[in-house]
């Protein structure tokens, strides 16, 4: 790493995800609109976070491919002074989305109203991506019959 | 398996202050903690040769204290570190590593904001940090409480009946002197604080406060030495599951696995049943773990947790009562509140608590790590079997 790199380390917001090696084609994905998780060719099970070790079976022989992008949403809070970071007026979404190749994971539900009218559990989702500077960060949104 | 009673806690201590104490770092907490605890051991560094501290770097306080341990331990597995590194105490006295430890824990959680402080699960590049921390914006209260409103729906709980946690517990603090919420609340008055993340109210979170906290444990044979009566550790369980910044990982968030698999253990090396337990703590971070904690363990079948504590079973006058200094609502919250936890457990098997629950033989007390990734379960006692 160059001096200037580590300088833009340190000056990140500690928020902004730090890729690792071992993850980078996961945020690869991201920047390139894709959502890349990993499946064990040991086992055949689909698993997040990106590791280089199946957590079910221990494997080391996995892979990274392209999900579906469709979810369902588990549960959720609506947090009322989001960071600064997310420059929203208002309350937004955190979610537990649950992945339909069975993976959980935290995300935000955007693209829609922040209520608990519109945020229905179980609704379908569809993965989403938005930026925040350099960084590409995945999200979800209700799926295209429901906007 | 370490025979239930094989040690005991014989110095227990919190720092002079807790709640608002300003000019004192986390390390300056945890320093007076230890004092007292040895002070009420009636020992000093010297008689100690096995140490944990979990928040800084172990030679550094070590150091400070003028302790010189041949046995160390660190583990930092967010609010219940301090829990499990008196389980792996009880293992390395049992194995002959040590014989007396002493456990720090100091957090100037709300005026020095962790000054002089380590262990920070939400460090750049780990896994919380790049998958969870952002959607959640690093707040405990949008992240931790995640499964709420998927209990609330999945069982049936109102909003009034979860707010009814924060009421038991306030009312426990009332008779508290160093509790910081002393004035009596009600399901109205926690409904009408603050949204923070809906569905969760300020009044269901817990407080920010500065405190320290020390134990020190040594076998039960060298415990008739002290000046205390011995508060015996009859059995423990521990386990993690999923990652330390959100519930994400739990595989089955109403029924996780991790609390069952803690709280069995905690039975099974204690031999203890439900029926025995005279007094329970369960770490309320937020109104719902204790609701989760009570089903997890066992005192009720899943769903029934909420309901349980709203109906007052939990409450003063309650038949199991639960968090009676007032818990991390009411009580302190430094951030991570399992050594105070565990101290209210072993006040209650001392008779030294402020609410004091008559005849407390045996106390359990149970604590979390994480936004959901660790927790402990620890058994008290007055009597070794």
């Amino acid at each position: 790493m160059t001096s200037r790199q580590a300088k833009t380390l340190d000056m990140a917001h500690p928020l902004i995800p730090v890729p690792t090696p071992e993850t980078q084609p996961y945020w690869d994905g991201c920047n390139q609109g894709i959502l890349r998780i990993n499946r064990c060719n040991a086992c055949n099970d689909a698993y997040f976070p990106p590791a280089p070790i199946c957590p079910h079976c221990s494997s080391t022989d996995v892979k990274f491919f392209d999900a579906s992008g469709e979810a369902t949403l588990y549960s959720y809070t609506i947090q009322q002074k989001p960071p600064d970071l997310w420059g929203t007026q208002g309350p937004r979404s955190v979610a537990l989305v649950k992945l339909l190749e069975g993976p959980m994971l935290t995300s935000s539900i955007i693209n829609c109203e922040q209520t608990p009218e519109t945020l229905r559990l179980d609704m379908p989702l569809q993965a989403t991506f938005t930026s925040f500077g350099e960084t590409t960060v995945l999200c979800f949104e209700p799926t295209e019959e429901q906007q | 398996m370490i025979p239930p009673g094989a040690t005991a806690i014989v110095g227990a201590a919190e720092s002079t202050e807790i709640g608002t104490v300003p000019d004192v770092s986390s390390a300056g907490l945890a320093i007076d903690a230890a004092a007292n605890a040895m002070r009420d051991a009636g020992i000093t560094a010297a008689d100690i040769d096995g140490f944990t501290c979990g928040y800084f770097p172990v030679a550094d306080m070590s150091r400070q204290l003028g302790i010189f341990p041949s046995w160390a331990d660190n583990t930092v597995v967010g609010g219940c570190s301090w829990m499990f590194q008196l389980r792996n105490a009880i293992a390395a006295i049992h194995a002959g590593y040590c014989s007396t430890v002493l456990i720090v824990y100091g957090e100037s959680g709300k005026s020095t904001r962790r000054l002089g402080q380590s262990g920070d699960a939400g460090q750049r590049g780990g896994i919380g940090q790049q998958f969870d921390m952002l959607h959640g914006g690093g707040q405990a209260a949008a992240t931790f409480t995640l499964p709420v409103l998927r209990y609330q729906h999945e069982y049936g709980l109102s909003d009034e009946d979860l707010a009814a946690g924060a009421v038991s517990q306030r009312a426990w603090a009332v008779d508290v002197p160093r509790a910081t919420l002393r004035e009596p609340t009600s399901v109205d008055e926690v409904l009408d604080s603050p949204m923070v993340a809906w569905p969760i109210r300020r009044a269901m979170c817990c407080l920010v406060s500065d405190a320290g906290g020390a134990l020190i444990v040594t076998s039960a044979d060298r415990a008739a030495d002290y000046p205390k009566p011995p508060v015996y550790v009859l059995g423990t369980g521990g386990a993690l599951e999923g990652g330390p910044m959100s519930p994400a990982g739990v595989r089955e968030p109403l029924r996780p696995e991790f609390i069952r698999t803690s709280g069995e253990a905690a039975f099974a090396s204690s031999g203890i049943t439900h029926s025995d337990v005279d007094h329970l703590m369960i770490y309320d971070a937020f109104i719902h773990t204790p609701i989760f904690g009570l089903e997890g363990l066992g005192f009720v079948d899943y769903g029934e947790g909420g309901h349980f504590i709203a109906e007052g079973h939990t409450a003063p006058g309650g038949k199991l009562p639960m968090n009676t200094s007032g818990g991390g609502l009411s009580y302190a919250h430094t951030g991570a509140y399992g050594m105070l936890c565990m101290l209210e457990s072993i006040r209650q098997v001392r008779g030294e608590a402020a609410n004091q629950v008559p005849d407390v033989d045996v106390a359990l007390c149970h604590g979390w790590g994480g936004y959901w990734s660790a927790c402990a379960t620890l058994v008290f006692g007055a009597n070794a079997p």
